[in-house]
């Protein structure tokens, strides 16, 4: 069976383009937290900046982190990728180029132009402001939107390009004439099934994004063209859960990659894993629904549809890639650091975050959850405790002077405060939830207010906690390029 | 209840899996050479949570499907409603056909959108959310609730829709069914 190299052996260090995808990330991650913060610290009615500029920092957090874990994520898929297939370089830097332009495009849109439907841009909000923004700030979201969507396509059909001249085609890459034949042992490795997985759904995700921006473009300037809101809905919840879920789906390959290397066990791409990795192909297209369990003019199989996929979406996360880890790590005499510390931590996030989604997905549960705070309580726990640690697992793997460097205290000290405080914070959200309390709302109720704050309190927590990890990275990026080994070596292993 | 019951849940799901994390992450520090036996008997015990986690799911996934909220003539109130509410959502405000209502009986509300997508969620006396459906133009969604005691609900917008969403909020009293009117 193939797998990921268990061995000590020297890592290609980071092309100058990952260093630059992953130093964009420290940006534009450090700059939506403090937006988070800044909007909670109006709900707890600390600063008292107005709905207007609380709704164009919800439009820019949400926007901002989507984006950036879009990013990033490609970083550490570009990363390890390239081990295996032939990518290209230049089109890696063009989805840069075309994201930057996009953040542009957006920021002007957002802080010149006060646009704030948020990031889900229901049709026909941005069209109907009631004078707060005018269409060309709507446009400007939307086309930058659209030029980051057109960059990640570009970068994709290069992945798919490089795939299918190493593989032949997309069901050799992953994996299926050994899942469905007889194992041979030659299936590809877990980052080139992960990486044809997400290629798929988002190459699909993107095009439909696409398709749904391009319409409400058109309508923005011609109003006759209608388009129906259900459609619309269904089009921006598609590639918007696609989208999100790829950048985890992208991430964990650092898991896969770092951890064998670490504990020298093998991460085998055997029948069980190319089994789920199939499954979650399907299942992250055809799970949408569960953001729509309250539109009551759905289709009904629709929406039970999304209700039973959203309890099978969790067996290929739980089974498989958080027990994976658990099986590599468990009496390996791994000898912990940051960056291995990181990723196993991260999987407890996706694991842990993935138990109240699971249950928001219920639709009775739905009738009383949906869009009150337990919404980003879930999903804060597996995309920052889950796929954002990852990628702070991999900064601090790339950043590592020598084989056996260890980690100072300041870095452990923000290792554990990031554990607690994100916990703390994640949790303050899923408490607010259960309490009832609106998601998106500038102004709280006074009974909300204490939640509010105590999520203030965690959120600076966590920021102070990130700033460490960010400067460490930036501290060390000129040791990010090294051909060198990095994962330390276990306990009792021969040298 | 269900938000008790999902919190909690939550917490212990979560509980679990952080004690697992911390005992595999604290037996790390000894090596076991061997991995092959190891990773055998690590297969046999997934086998076990793959099958544990569907019969635990399994159930509750079908359970919860049997009360749905979406068809109101078959929903659990039952019966043709006395008490229709019609609801319309504007930027930023709701205008509802009537603001009384008995409790014991059940309601249906019939909500529509005159311009953008809202979100009709209606709060209990103690500010809890107890129903709530998605509002979009073009569309009327009904969504049927018997109020089981009397007070001031609160209709608050569950969908962002611009600069003063949170503000958009209505009041239904809901009195004793010898109150009506």
């Amino acid at each position: 069976m193939a797998s990921s190299i268990p061995t000590p052996t020297p890592d290609r260090g980071a092309q100058a383009g990952v260093v630059a995808y992953l130093v964009t990330t420290a940006a534009v991650l450090l700059l939506m937290m403090v937006f988070g913060l800044l909007m909670r610290l109006e709900q707890a009615e600390v600063t008292a900046m107005g709905p207007g500029w609380f709704y164009e920092l919800m439009t820019l957090h949400g926007a901002g982190m989507v984006g950036i874990a879009g990013l990033a994520g490609a970083a550490i898929m570009w990363h390890f990728l390239r081990q295996y297939v032939d990518l290209s370089e230049k089109i890696f830097l063009a989805n840069l180029a075309f994201f930057l332009v996009g953040v542009v495009m957006i920021l002007g849109s957002v802080l010149l132009g006060h646009f704030h439907a948020a990031w889900t841009f229901l049709y026909p909000l941005p069209a109907k402001s009631m004078g707060a923004w005018s269409q060309e700030a709507a446009a400007a979201f939307m086309g930058g939107l659209l030029v980051i969507g057109v960059g990640f396509l570009l970068l994709y059909l290069d992945i798919a390009r490089a795939v299918i001249a190493r593989y032949g085609n997309f069901a050799r890459a992953l994996g299926w004439p050994q899942l469905f034949g007889r194992d041979d042992g030659n299936a590809p490795p877990p980052a080139v099934v992960a990486s044809a997985m997400v290629t798929t759904v988002n190459i699909i995700g993107l095009v439909v994004g696409a398709s749904i921006l391009t319409m409400m473009l058109v309508n923005l300037y011609v109003p006759g063209f209608d388009i129906d809101p259900l459609l619309a809905k269904n089009l921006i919840y598609f590639f918007g859960h696609v989208f999100i879920n790829a950048s985890i789906y992208m991430a964990v390959i650092a898991v896969y990659e770092i951890l064998p290397r670490y504990t020298q066990r093998p991460w085998k791409s055997n029948k069980v894993f190319l089994a789920s990795w199939t499954a979650s192909t399907l299942m992250v297209m055809f799970i949408y629904p569960h953001h729509l369990l309250m539109d009551f003019a759905m289709p009904k199989w629709m929406l039970i549809m999304g209700h039973i996929i959203g309890y099978l979406n969790g067996i290929p996360i739980l089974v498989v890639t958080a027990y994976g880890t658990l099986m590599i790590v468990f009496r390996s005499g791994i000898r912990w650091d940051m960056a291995s510390g990181l990723l196993f931590l991260s999987l407890f996030g996706w694991a842990a975050g993935a138990m109240p989604a699971i249950i928001d997905g219920t639709i009775t549960v739905n009738y009383v959850m949906h869009n009150t705070l337990w919404v980003p309580g879930h999903f804060h726990t597996y995309l920052l405790l889950g796929m954002v640690t990852m990628v702070f697992g991999f900064m601090y793997y790339l950043g590592k002077q020598s084989l056996e460097a260890g980690d100072g205290m300041l870095d452990r000290a923000a290792f554990w405060l990031f554990a607690v405080a994100t916990l703390g914070f994640t949790l303050s959200f899923l408490y607010s939830g259960q309490a009832s309390v609106a998601r998106r709302y500038a102004a709280h109720l006074p009974e909300w207010v204490p939640y509010a704050r105590l999520g203030s309190v965690f959120a600076a927590l966590v920021i102070v906690a990130v700033l460490v990890f960010l400067l460490r990275f930036l501290g060390r990026l000129r040791f990010a390029m090294r051909r060198a080994p990095r994962a330390t070596s276990v306990r009792g292993a021969a040298a | 209840m269900s938000q008790q019951v999902a919190w909690q849940l939550s917490l212990v799901l979560m509980t679990l899996l952080a004690c697992v994390f911390a005992y595999v992450g604290g037996t790390a520090g000894t090596r076991e050479e061997d991995y092959t036996p190891l990773q055998k008997r690590a297969y046999r015990v997934r086998a076990w949570l793959f099958w544990i986690l569907v019969l635990l799911f399994g159930p509750v996934m079908v359970y919860t499907l049997l009360d749905l909220p979406y068809d109101a003539a078959t929903s659990r109130s039952g019966g043709a409603p006395a008490q229709i509410i019609e609801a319309v959502g504007y930027q930023w405000r709701w205008e509802l056909s009537r603001d009384h209502v008995v409790a014991g009986e059940p309601v249906e509300f019939r909500v529509s959108s005159a311009d953008v997508n809202h979100g009709f969620g209606i709060y209990d006396p103690d500010m809890r959310l107890v129903a709530q459906t998605q509002v979009m133009p073009g569309y009327t969604n009904k969504v049927r609730h018997t109020f089981d005691r009397e007070g001031t609900y609160k209709v608050l917008c569950m969908e962002y829709c611009g600069i003063a969403h949170h503000n958009m909020m209505a009041e239904i009293k809901v009195g004793r069914p010898e109150e009506r009117r």
